[in-house]
């Protein structure tokens, strides 16, 4: 292994910049005659606009422009897109009410946008919008997910009677059904995946700016996807065409699914710089990010497990209710359809799955895909309903789980929901889990905890998902509207250092490290002289962002790709310059020799004779710089167990998570260290929805939870430090053997936690999150 | 507006800066836009996150919190004012060697409350005393395991010790 190559924890190359406050941030940057955007944003859930009147405000100090749907609407601007078709039980496309980036005659959520301030200052802009003065006529709100489809609802949309946006079965109906009737057994649980705010640390921002004399719009936003940002404002928002469309995502402070996704923001700030003709800056508050970005996760589920009389998993039935909010966000249909319901095998061998989800509409903020993304909601119900099961069958949670799994000897594995995983050892994760949690020693810390009135539990979590987002054909036969391909450039410089262009996004994940890591193992490159360039249509060629922990899986293997016909290339120009047969070439270690002899020419002076090709091969073209695009032939499947110690104070309802042992599979690890750290990030995450998190709407559709006083993040003191291990194994159909591993520790730990206090408690479940009053209730009820 | 204007000065970064602000001007706008020190972040609007702690009179502050002209005649350091030429300071190090940040945003403002937590706890500290005391920093990337790692080390680094 090279010190700096694939397998070796490196310092990442970005750290400096952050480290020194040198990070460039949307926010951060400033422009020349710069102007700023504040909006105007609904009171109301779910309202009739009668009348706009911002005399007023248009003359106010400073003000340059005041902006409503109608002004957008006179442009042809928008509306904004859900690009996956989910067909619903009629046959019909899902409903897809119009989603004007500026509200026209109606608001559906606190929050929408209802028109835009343009001043020279943010507190201008934010003065002269209280000055707007807007009628409404108040509707009653729809907020719940339970009954939003109910007869005699409020309807929100006309387009959606009975505020459904599709009811999506999948599966045998009547086989599941047929198993379920003579089944020894059958566990059944109710529950509730609570609604989560993505909150990325750095709110979302836009800054636009038009240049008049090429007609061309520069975009900064806080985008995961530059391309598909550009791909999405072009061709469907008719901001610009896209060769006059420049969308910049610059240091992106984290992003966890919210910034994939077009926002009116986004769109309309894009907009306002060409109409005023100066540079406008919208950078979000944090109480904006509670109100208006994509929230994640709130379904309302039923599940059901068919079991023989050894507690083998006969069939699997699911009934789900999802939220969709308002408007259908970018990708809205995608996550509590092929997202979820694709998933619902886990790591288990369940010959028979049905599944059906109804989503409907709300008055709450459109959702989306939030860190996980469907695989969360579907592990979370599997490996609760497990632990149900494992209660009604009177087995050990551990010895259900390995009854269940799918042996290792059949993979590569269909699962009867549309996946074939690629390779996977469960009991292999599980036994280091179980080692790493010392489950045997479980039972005696639990009397010593007991002995002190404390209870304690142990939660198991076996969870698998699907990364390496995605097969472009699986996407066109689900109703995507993308290829999810990835495409990389690698440049070498006649100097001999080297440029990576990729199409992914960096924003926390350390892909300037890790993708010089594989540029330095492949062609021996000195890392130092190796800088990888992302986010940005007018330098990468070409890409589809960052989500679904596809970065390394799909962008990595086009950067490995790119460097191969460089390779290929420099054997050409090597064979030549050393007066070899091309055959005879061989490359290892950044130098290409002739075999057999003591011949040899370092990849650097092969990329200065393509430059300065004075003697060159004939028919080779000079320059050193190729391309390649990557399109998966299957998902990837990372899997692995985790396992959750708490305590329990029942006087208090406090719970302590005192042990956390991750062992996953992400194939092989580029870079140990980052993903560690993607690990730990992603279990405080699912911490954080198991036990502090929850964005709560009144019946009015008022947030309750619009700050970070009244949605509890989780902070340094309410997580332990967590132990980590792998059982990697090696997947067949990814070139360079890597899974991913972003969301890993966000699905895994919300059943583990869970598992862990239902565990300490001896109830059969608790809704999520179990926070000091609901684990008291919880405590209280079993006692009684 | 303007008539509302008022001068302020300060040590900014071991630098006497001055500027001209409205009354309700806050201390990290000042920063980040009279001064374009943007390395100080804002992450949200009631003072929880803490992207945005300086050094005030040599205690952590959140910037969020206090207005600029309550800042007339102190001394300030922000991230930018920690580095000792190309060289880090040793919670900068810290953060570095133990990745202990991930996509940056908070990071300024947890070193700058490391430092605070060292000049009140010294040097050697237990993972109990910094999860508490960075209760105030929240995070989203890391999960805190190495940010706990990291202030551990930069401690002991700033102490003389490895």
């Amino acid at each position: 292994m090279k010190a700096t190559g694939i397998g070796a924890s490196v310092r990442r190359k970005e750290d400096r910049r952050f480290l020194l406050g040198k990070g460039r941030y949307t926010d951060d940057i400033d422009v020349a005659g710069l102007t700023h955007a504040v909006f105007l944003r609904s009171p109301h859930a779910h309202a009739v606009i009668k009348s706009i009147n911002s005399s007023a405000a248009r003359a106010a100090p400073g003000v340059i422009a005041v902006f409503t749907g109608d002004d957008l609407a006179a442009d042809g601007i928008g509306p904004l897109i859900c690009g996956v078709t989910v067909t619903s039980d009629d046959g019909e496309p899902h409903r897809a009410p119009a989603h004007p980036a500026l509200a026209q005659g109606k608001v559906n959520y606190v929050g929408d946008h209802v028109a835009v301030v343009i001043a020279e200052t943010v507190e201008q802009a934010r003065d002269a919008a209280e000055l707007i003065e807007v009628d409404y006529d108040v509707l009653p709100a729809v907020t719940s997910t339970a009954s939003a489809a109910d007869a005699g609802q409020q309807q929100i949309h006309e387009v959606a009677p009975n505020n459904v946006c599709f009811n999506w079965p999948f599966g045998d109906k009547a086989a599941v059904e047929e198993v379920f009737a003579s089944a020894h057994k059958v566990s059944r649980l109710d529950l509730v995946n609570n609604r989560m705010v993505t909150n990325p640390m750095e709110p979302r921002a836009a800054l636009g700016e038009f240049n008049s004399g090429t007609d061309e719009i520069t975009l900064h936003l806080t985008t995961q996807n530059p391309h598909v940002h550009r791909l999405v404002l072009s061709a469907f928002n008719q901001l610009a065409p896209e060769h006059k469309l420049r969308v910049v995502g610059p240091d992106v402070g984290g992003g966890f699914g919210a910034k994939i996704f077009v926002y009116a923001e986004e769109l309309v700030v894009g907009w306002a710089c060409r109409k005023v003709n100066r540079p406008v800056k919208w950078t979000a508050d944090r109480t904006e990010a509670f109100l208006a970005d994509a929230h994640g996760r709130d379904h309302v589920s039923t599940a059901e497990m068919a079991m023989d009389e050894n507690g083998k998993f006969l069939a699997l039935r699911v009934h789900t209710k999802a939220n969709l909010g308002a408007y259908l966000s970018t990708f809205g249909t995608m996550v509590p359809s092929y997202l979820y319901a694709f998933l619902l095998a886990g790591q288990y061998a369940t010959p028979l799955i049905y599944s059906e989800v109804k989503a409907v509409f709300t008055n709450t903020a459109p959702v989306d895909a939030s860190r996980g993304a469907g695989r969360p909601e579907a592990t979370y119900l599997l490996e609760r309903l497990v632990d149900v099961c494992a209660q009604d069958m009177k087995l050990d949670p551990a010895e259900i789980r390995r009854r269940n799994f799918i042996p290792v000897d059949a993979f590569p594995y269909q699962t009867p929901v549309v996946q074939c995983y690629d390779s996977g050892d469960y009991n292999a994760a599980l036994d280091l889990a179980l080692e790493l949690a010392d489950y045997a020693g479980f039972s005696a810390r639990a009397e010593e905890a007991k002995a002190r009135g404390k209870r304690r539990g142990i939660g198991i979590s076996s969870y698998v998902e699907a990364c390496g987002i995605a097969p472009s054909a699986a996407v066109g036969q689900l109703g995507g509207g993308v290829g999810l391909w990835e495409s990389a450039q690698v440049r070498f410089n006649p100097t001999g250092n080297v440029q990576v262009f990729t199409g992914t996004h960096s924003h926390g994940q350390g892909h300037e490290t890790t993708f010089a890591q594989l540029v330095c193992d492949q062609l021996g490159v000195p890392i130092e002289n190796i800088e990888v360039i992302h986010g940005d249509t007018a330098r990468t060629q070409f890409g589809m962002g960052t989500y679904g922990s596809r970065s390394l899986a799909v962008g990595g293997v086009a950067i490995a790709r790119a460097c191969d016909k460089l390779i290929a290339k420099g054997k050409k120009i090597a064979a030549h310059a050393l007066e070899a047969d091309e055959g005879d070439i061989e490359f290892a270690d950044g130098s290409f020799s002739v075999a057999g002899t003591d011949k040899a020419m370092s990849i650097a002076e092969v990329a200065f004779n393509a430059y300065v090709p004075h003697s060159y091969p004939e028919g080779v073209e000079p320059g050193f710089d190729e391309n390649a695009f990557f399109d998966p032939i299957n998902f990837s499947f990372p899997a692995g167990t985790h396992i959750c110690e708490v305590e329990v104070d029942p006087d208090t309802g406090v719970v302590e998570i005192v042990k956390y042992s991750a062992v996953d599979d992400f194939g092989r690890l580029i870079n140990p260290m980052i993903v560690e750290g993607q690990v730990h990030g992603g279990i405080a995450h699912g911490v954080g929805q198991a036990m502090l998190e929850v964005c709560r709407y009144e019946d009015d559709g008022q947030l309750l939870t619009a700050s970070f006083m009244d949605y509890a993040m989780p902070r340094a003191d309410n997580l332990p430090s967590f132990d980590v291990g792998y059982a990697p194994t090696h997947p067949p159909d990814n070139p360079l053997g890597v899974k991913g591993c972003g969301e890993a520790g966000a699905i895994g730990a919300p059943p583990a936690v869970i598992n862990a206090i239902v565990n300490a408690l001896n109830v059969k479940h608790l809704d999520m999150p179990a926070t000091p009053e609901n684990v008291w209730r919880a405590a209280q009820a079993a006692q009684a | 507006m303007a008539a509302d204007k008022q001068s302020v000065n300060m040590t900014v970064n071991g630098k006497p800066v001055s500027g001209e602000v409205e009354s309700r001007t806050l201390l990290v706008h000042f920063l980040r836009e009279n001064l374009r020190l943007t390395g100080t972040h804002v992450g949200c609007d009631t003072s929880q996150c803490g992207a945005c702690v300086v050094l005030v009179n040599g205690k952590s502050v959140k910037s969020c919190t206090m207005l600029a002209v309550q800042a007339d005649g102190a001394e300030l350091v922000t991230i930018e004012g920690l580095a000792n030429g190309s060289e880090l300071h040793p919670m900068q190090q810290a953060f570095m060697d133990n990745h202990g940040l991930q996509c940056g945003f908070c990071t300024p403002g947890m070193i700058m409350s490391a430092l605070d937590i060292v000049n009140r706890n010294g040097n050697d500290l237990d993972e109990a005393t910094v999860r508490k005391e960075l209760e105030g920093n929240i995070c989203r990337c890391t999960g805190y395991h190495n940010i706990v790692k990291a202030v551990q080390a930069g401690a002991k680094a700033m102490g003389g010790g490895s």
